[in-house]
This record gives C-alpha cells, sequence and structure tokens, in this order.
C-alpha cells in the first residue's frame, strides 16, 4: 500500500470529501426549506450539529492513527479540511445554542457558561477550537513554525476530552449509551498516541545495581 | 371552577355512542398500530370550562415524539416498538388501603362516566410542550368505584411491565415496573384525568394505551402510562425517576419556573413545533386551581 495519489487525484478526492464534509449541513438545509425540523425543531438543530461536530472531530484525530497503521501518508493531507469542517459544525452548534436557547442575550448566555458545568465544558471545548481554525492556514504555520504551531494543535486532545464530558454530563443516566461509545473511541485515539509517545521516548538506560548518586557538600580535597 | 354543562349541539347522539361501542370491541387490535388511518374514533363531550384555548399541537407530533422507556430511550422509540403493545384483554386491579380489592376490565371502565375532552397543557421536565385534547374522566370517578380505609393517603399508579411486548423492560432503565403516585388529595382533584383517549380517537399505543393518568399541573413523567394497576398506600411512595435520580425528579414535581433542574432551567419551555421559548407559568398555568393543594410547603424543599 504504498500509492500515493497525484495532485490531480489528490484534488478530486478533496472535492469529495467535501461534498460528503457538506452533507449534515445539507440536511439541515433541506429542513429549512422544507420547513420540517420535526416535532422538536431546536433539540434537532442543536443535537444534529453537536453529533457533527463529534463525528468529525474522531475523523481528524483517526488520521494519524491511519497513516502510521496503513503507511498512506497523504492520508495527512485530509486532516486540515476534516478539522476545519468540526469547528464548522461547532460553530453552528454554538449559534444554536445563543441563538435558540438565548435569542444572543449575553448576560443569559454568562450566566449558563458559567452556572452549568455542561455548557461550561462545551464552550471551553469551542474556544479552544477558535485558534486551532485560525492557525489553519500554510501562512500561520510558516509564521508559528512547525515546531509551535505542532504544540499549539496538540489542543485538540483537551478539546476531545472537554467534548466526552460535555456529552456525558448534559444527558440523563438512562441515555448514557452514546456518550459512553464516543468515550471509548476519543480513549482509544488518545491512548493510541500516548502508547506512540512513550514507545518513541527516548530509551533510559537502566542498571538495577546502581547506587544512587552522592553529593558532597564541601568540594572533597 | 364549575362543572360545565355542555350546550345541546355538543352532546354525542346515542348513535355516536352505540357505534363507538362497536368499534371499540373490533377496533381494538387496530387501535394504535400507526396512523391516523387506524385509528379508532372514541367519541366525547368538549369540558369548554376545563380547557384552554390554545391550538392543540398536531395528532402526528404527539404520536411521533415522547417518552415510553418500555419501548425505549429515544424520543422515537414508542412510535418505533410500541405496536407490540396488546390493550385487549386489559384489567386494571385496585389494591392496598382498599376494603376490598377489585380488579375491572377496560370495557367495563370505559362506560363508568361520561367521556370528557379536555384540552390541556401538557409540560415535560424536559423542557419541552404541548397543548392536547385528552378524553377520559376524573380519576375520582375511580373512588366512587373502591372503599378505600383510612390509610390511604398516596396513590401509586403501576404501569405494565412486560418484556414480550416492551423490549426495554429487559434493559435496567429505571427499576421496573414504571410506579408513579400521587398524594390521595391530588388524586382526587378535579383536573387529574384517568385518561383513555386523545384527539377524538382512542389512545394510541405509544401514548400510553389504553388507559393512562393526565396530571396537568405537573411534569409529564407523573403521568403513568398503560396503567394496569393502582394501589392505596400509607407512605409516600417511592417512584420511578426519583429512585433513578433523587437529586433531578422529586416526588411532587410540580411544574414550577423557579426550581431549576439540575441540568437546565425550567423558567421557559418550547412548545413541539415551535423555535422561540416562552416563558412556564407556575402549576403549568393551573395555579388558581391547584396552589392550595401546597399552602404552607415549601415548594422548593419538595420539589
Amino acid at each position: 500500500m504504498d500509492h500515493t495519489p497525484d495532485s490531480r487525484q489528490l484534488g478530486r478526492i478533496k472535492a469529495v470529501l467535501f461534498a460528503l464534509c457538506l452533507l449534515p449541513a445539507g440536511r439541515l438545509g433541506w429542513a429549512a426549506w422544507s420547513g420540517d425540523f420535526g416535532p422538536n425543531p431546536v433539540e434537532f438543530v442543536q443535537r444534529w450539529t453537536g453529533t457533527w461536530t463529534f463525528n468529525l472531530l474522531l475523523l481528524t484525530l483517526c488520521v494519524t492513527p491511519l497513516r502510521s497503521l496503513t503507511g498512506l501518508h497523504w492520508l495527512a493531507r485530509l486532516r486540515r479540511m476534516l478539522g476545519l469542517f468540526c469547528f464548522f459544525y461547532a460553530t453552528l452548534h454554538f449559534l444554536a445554542f445563543v441563538g435558540f436557547d438565548h435569542e444572543f442575550a449575553v448576560d443569559a448566555i454568562a450566566r449558563d457558561i458559567l452556572k452549568r458545568p455542561f455548557v461550561t465544558v462545551g464552550f471551553a471545548a469551542f474556544v479552544l477550537l477558535v485558534p486551532l481554525a485560525a492557525t489553519s492556514s500554510n501562512r500561520a504555520i510558516r509564521w508559528l513554525g512547525g515546531r509551535r504551531w505542532q504544540d499549539l494543535h496538540r489542543a485538540v486532545y483537551p478539546v476531545a476530552i472537554l467534548g466526552c464530558l460535555h456529552y456525558l454530563w448534559l444527558v440523563k443516566a438512562t441515555a448514557l449509551l452514546w456518550p459512553i461509545a464516543y468515550s471509548a473511541a476519543v480513549a482509544l485515539l488518545l491512548g493510541w498516541r500516548v502508547r506512540e509517545w512513550r514507545r518513541k521516548a527516548i530509551p533510559v538506560p537502566r542498571f538495577p545495581d546502581a547506587k544512587p548518586l552522592k553529593f558532597f557538600s564541601r568540594r572533597p580535597d | 371552577m364549575r362543572i360545565p354543562v355542555p350546550p345541546s349541539s355538543e352532546i354525542t347522539p346515542p348513535e355516536s355512542f352505540l357505534r363507538r361501542r362497536l368499534l371499540l370491541a373490533g377496533g381494538a387490535t387496530l387501535g394504535g398500530i400507526g396512523g391516523p388511518a387506524l385509528a379508532t374514533p372514541l367519541p366525547s363531550t368538549r369540558a369548554a370550562a376545563w380547557s384552554i384555548d390554545d391550538k392543540p399541537t398536531p395528532f402526528s407530533t404527539m404520536t411521533s415524539y415522547g417518552n415510553f422507556y418500555e419501548f425505549g430511550p429515544d424520543k422515537d422509540s414508542p412510535a418505533k416498538h410500541a405496536h407490540r403493545l396488546r390493550t385487549r384483554p386489559w384489567t386494571l386491579t385496585v389494591d392496598g388501603a382498599v376494603k376490598t380489592e377489585k380488579t375491572f376490565a377496560i370495557d367495563d371502565l370505559l362506560k363508568w362516566a361520561p367521556l370528557e375532552e379536555r384540552i390541556y397543557r401538557f409540560r415535560c421536565v424536559e423542557g419541552w410542550s404541548a397543548v392536547v385534547p385528552w378524553i377520559g374522566f376524573p380519576f375520582a370517578e375511580l373512588l366512587k368505584r373502591v372503599e378505600i380505609t383510612g390509610n390511604a393517603k398516596y396513590v401509586e399508579f403501576w404501569s405494565l411491565a412486560d418484556p414480550g411486548q416492551m423490549p426495554y423492560v429487559r434493559v435496567p432503565l429505571l427499576d421496573w415496573p414504571y410506579v408513579e403516585a400521587l398524594r390521595l388529595d391530588e388524586a382526587k382533584h378535579p383536573l387529574t384525568l384517568l385518561a383513555l383517549g386523545m384527539y377524538g380517537e382512542v389512545m394510541p399505543k405509544q401514548n400510553g394505551a389504553p388507559l393512562r393518568l393526565i396530571v396537568p399541573w405537573k411534569y409529564g413523567f407523573k403521568g403513568a402510562k398503560s396503567i394496569v394497576r393502582v394501589r392505596f398506600v400509607e407512605k409516600q411512595p417511592a417512584t420511578a425517576w426519583t429512585k433513578a435520580a433523587p437529586d433531578e425528579y422529586g416526588f411532587y414535581s410540580n411544574v414550577n419556573p423557579d426550581v431549576p433542574h439540575k441540568r437546565w432551567s425550567q423558567s421557559h419551555e418550547r412548545r413541539l413545533g415551535e423555535f422561540r421559548k416562552r416563558p412556564t407559568l407556575p402549576f403549568n398555568g393551573y395555579a388558581e386551581q391547584v396552589a392550595g393543594l401546597y399552602a404552607g410547603m415549601d415548594l422548593r424543599q419538595n420539589f
């Protein structure tokens, strides 16, 4: 499996992926056009945008493990689009929250964020996504330098954990199945990274019979 | 509030009543299988004095969206799975603090009192609400047919819990069977309805056929569905949702905009189908009729 698409093929793949990522938004557009948002329109919009934010977050986090397991390194070139679509649905989700739940009343929004833990963590995750989306261009990568850019973009890991908490805390105890399934997926994807970091860490030699170093308070003669 | 005297134009002609009996006898197997096409009419008289003027929520909304955990945890699970419920034969057993235990067949129970149509507000604890024309009669009609003892202080309503008909009773989502309860004076209140139908039809299965409780000033989950047993007891019972999450669902669960749920505010609600919220009213708009039941009680403590 070492076939790497050339730039034309990659362009096509990206176009298809772009269209696929737009499908969930298309579903909302269809509902708006037909006026049929189901029995509980706001719940539908909020769940739909929240679910797709999480789906795209998981897909984004799948890229590196998939690349490593399959050797298809060109997959990394799809990651930016997936991440940006994750941010796109997160933004819709956030707008549905401030618009439908609070009709854009800033004090009510602030109170909700401070008072309700599931809103607090959801909002924190969204805030952490903003700098990642803002620094997704090639220019931003050059400006930051690869190393710093990568460090910054590791913020996606806390975002994933906050996303799990958000989902776990917002449902009632009888509806934990999906939040647990998503959390398990996040645990798997982050756990794989932890294992990789450990594996790749520079090994420190260990001597089982080594004595602790002695330090002298005075310089020995 | 007066007991309404219906105008003669609203009194159901006897032919309709007779047709209803026929339909109930023959149509029971059809009732609730699905859409309105198969539904069975249930004639009744509009009780205007007990009804609000708001436009009812569409029938299709009320039959496709709701909570009925015996059929699954999702809003559309009842509509998908409730067809497995067999509503005939069906009996209601009344026991506990009564002189003699009694069992009533559902078709006899239907004739206890003239069926009234009452358009009530319906407020779910989750924050959505609806306007529903229920058909039934006050729960107080049952008290005319059993003799309760002095020990009867509370009434329990037991829902059917048959894993053969209700797939999710095998899953410990809640402590089955679903038991809800009211204080005796709450149960006796004329607003408390034993509902046998809605929207002019026999109760659809996904809405709690053949017999459910409606307590319009409380959150919807207090209205047990598909009731098979009514038990009078002396002590305040542990009810299904209170057992599942005591800090989120209290015994009383009166609709109260001032007492937030742990995870959301209860100050506003969203009518099904609507995008904008509207303010939630104390006791769901029935304060005038029921606030007296709770005189002197701290409703923040007894939420």
